[in-house]
């Protein structure tokens, strides 16, 4: 696979589209390093929206690693990690 | 009556049926003998025995509900979760001002979620179980829709769900109405069914009581010589019910009250014995402190098989005697509901009460055999204080719902 990178767009139309937006959430806004929770996504959306990175990416996450990404930074850099060797 | 034991009233009703998307727009058809019944339009029909059905018209979910609940729930909770925003805001409650362990949900469901477990289950065998939601794991469960209401409006209290067939609505109601005597303000209740998708139409049709008629005006003939089974269909009613004193002190709109009710199980088939509606009936006159001669109106169960409808009829005439009461089954506009037409049928016969109107019986010209008295045609003037709501679900449930006019003050 050619040289791949994990962006928060990329984050947040999986987002979109396998777990949906709350009224009250602005995606589009500074979401970087706001908490997931902050943005209505509890650990079964993660859950879904992990699933659908690795499906689409052919990667394999791991489940306590997930769970500690707080953030959407954290798991886009979670995620590029495992991209990574692959890049190298 | 004493302060020991204590009400339990009606203040908000949401509709969502297949010849009306809201209260008033259901109580506008039904009150003149509108159907909802057609062919099927979610899939194609034409390879299955049954082919119509009661689907509740335009409702487009995007237009209520956030995306972030409408990528995890089944087309059923869909309307339930609209039903009960609907049924709150008719009863003036803002959930968010009162305490959480003062409200409760309890609702009744027959099937589940089945579009969604059907697409889930598409998924699992064509593309893997990589593929399936997360949201599978509760999307098709039966108590989802007492889930997600009770989270959307931070519901507390006692909460649970119901799972008879269509003696559920009712049961639901009455397990309301227990939780509110036992100290909860407010109770979420009723029933949203909707599983009109191939997967649901086929276990429809193992049941064995659908008709097979494509002509909606000869498919759903309940007491009639013609009965040949029903019309499935989809929706229902969601209910706010309150204690009468928190009710009242809030200055609440009553619909009226959730008087009595009684439950029996048929004895086994083959033993002879006496069928068990009309002991449902005689125990939820009696919880109600009623008399026969008091019910102006029962809403039929209508389950249009022959064998049933006999069941239902003798039920009838051994309590009120031949023809000693109006009877009708407003449930020939919008098919069997399952867990959603008692309740749509409670808040029908609260809406006959407010507009001193028994809704008719479409399409039906009864046998004189069942010596019932049929509200046939069109829908006939009456001062409803007190009517008889009454449900059975397959394999022998029979429930019966007492409900009386709001005191006037």
């Amino acid at each position: 696979m050619a040289t791949e990178r994990f962006t928060l767009e990329e984050l947040k139309r999986i987002l979109r589209e396998g777990a949906g937006t709350d009224e009250n959430v602005d995606l589009d806004g500074d979401i970087l390093d706001t908490d997931f929770e902050e943005l209505g996504y509890e650990s079964l959306a993660l859950l879904e929206t992990c699933g659908r990175i690795e499906r689409e990416y052919d990667i394999s996450l791991d489940d306590s690693a997930v769970s500690d990404a707080r953030t959407p930074r954290a798991l886009v850099d979670l995620v590029n990690g495992h991209l990574a060797p692959a890049a190298a | 009556m004493t302060a020991a034991s204590p009400r339990t009233v009606v203040t908000g009703l949401g509709i969502t049926a297949p010849n009306g998307l809201g209260t008033r727009d259901y109580w506008a058809a039904t009150r003149v003998g509108k159907s909802g019944i057609g062919r099927v339009t979610r899939f194609d029909p034409s390879r299955y025995p049954s082919r119509l059905a009661g689907e509740v018209p335009g409702f487009v979910a995007e237009d209520h509900l956030p995306s972030r609940l409408i990528t995890q729930t089944d087309h059923m909770t869909r309307l339930a979760l609209v039903a009960a925003d609907w049924a709150l805001e008719d009863a003036g409650i803002r959930p968010e001002e009162l305490p959480e362990y003062d409200m409760g949900v309890v609702t009744a469901s027959s099937s589940g979620g089945f579009e969604f477990g059907q697409r889930e289950l598409q998924k699992l065998w064509s593309q893997g179980s990589q593929f399936v939601s997360a949201y599978q794991s509760f999307a098709w469960f039966y108590a989802v829709n007492s889930g997600q209401i009770s989270i959307r409006n931070g519901m507390k209290g006692p909460s649970g769900v119901l799972v008879s067939d269509q003696a559920g609505g009712l049961d639901a109601l009455a397990h309301a109405r227990r939780q509110i005597r036992r100290g909860t303000r407010l109770i979420v209740s009723g029933g949203i069914d909707a599983s009109i998708c191939p997967w649901g139409w086929v276990a429809q049709q193992a049941g064995k009581r659908l008709s097979t008629s494509d002509n909606p005006e000869r498919a759903f003939l309940p007491f009639d010589p013609a009965a040949c089974g029903h019309v499935p269909g989809e929706g229902g009613a969601i209910l706010v019910l309150e204690d009468a004193e928190a009710a009242a002190r809030r200055g609440a709109r009553v619909y009226g009250e959730i008087a009595g009710y009684g439950a029996t199980f048929d004895p086994r088939p083959g033993s002879g014995r006496e069928p068990g509606l009309r002991r449902a009936v005689e125990a939820a006159l009696a919880n109600a402190g009623a008399r026969p001669d008091d019910i102006d109106v029962v809403f039929a169960d209508a389950a249009a098989v022959p064998e049933l409808d006999r069941v239902e009829a003798d039920a009838i005439t051994g309590v009120f005697g031949p023809y000693g009461v109006p009877v009708t089954a407003p449930k020939t506009m919008t098919g069997r509901l399952y867990s959603g037409a008692a309740p749509l049928d409670v808040a029908t016969a609260l809406l006959a009460i407010d507009d001193e109107l028994i809704p008719p019986t479409v399409n039906t010209d009864p046998a004189p055999a069942y010596s019932i008295d049929l509200v046939t045609g069109q829908a006939r003037p009456a001062k409803v204080r007190t009517a008889l709501v009454l449900a059975r679900g397959h394999a022998g449930f029979n429930s019966a719902v007492v409900v009386r006019a709001p005191k006037t003050p």
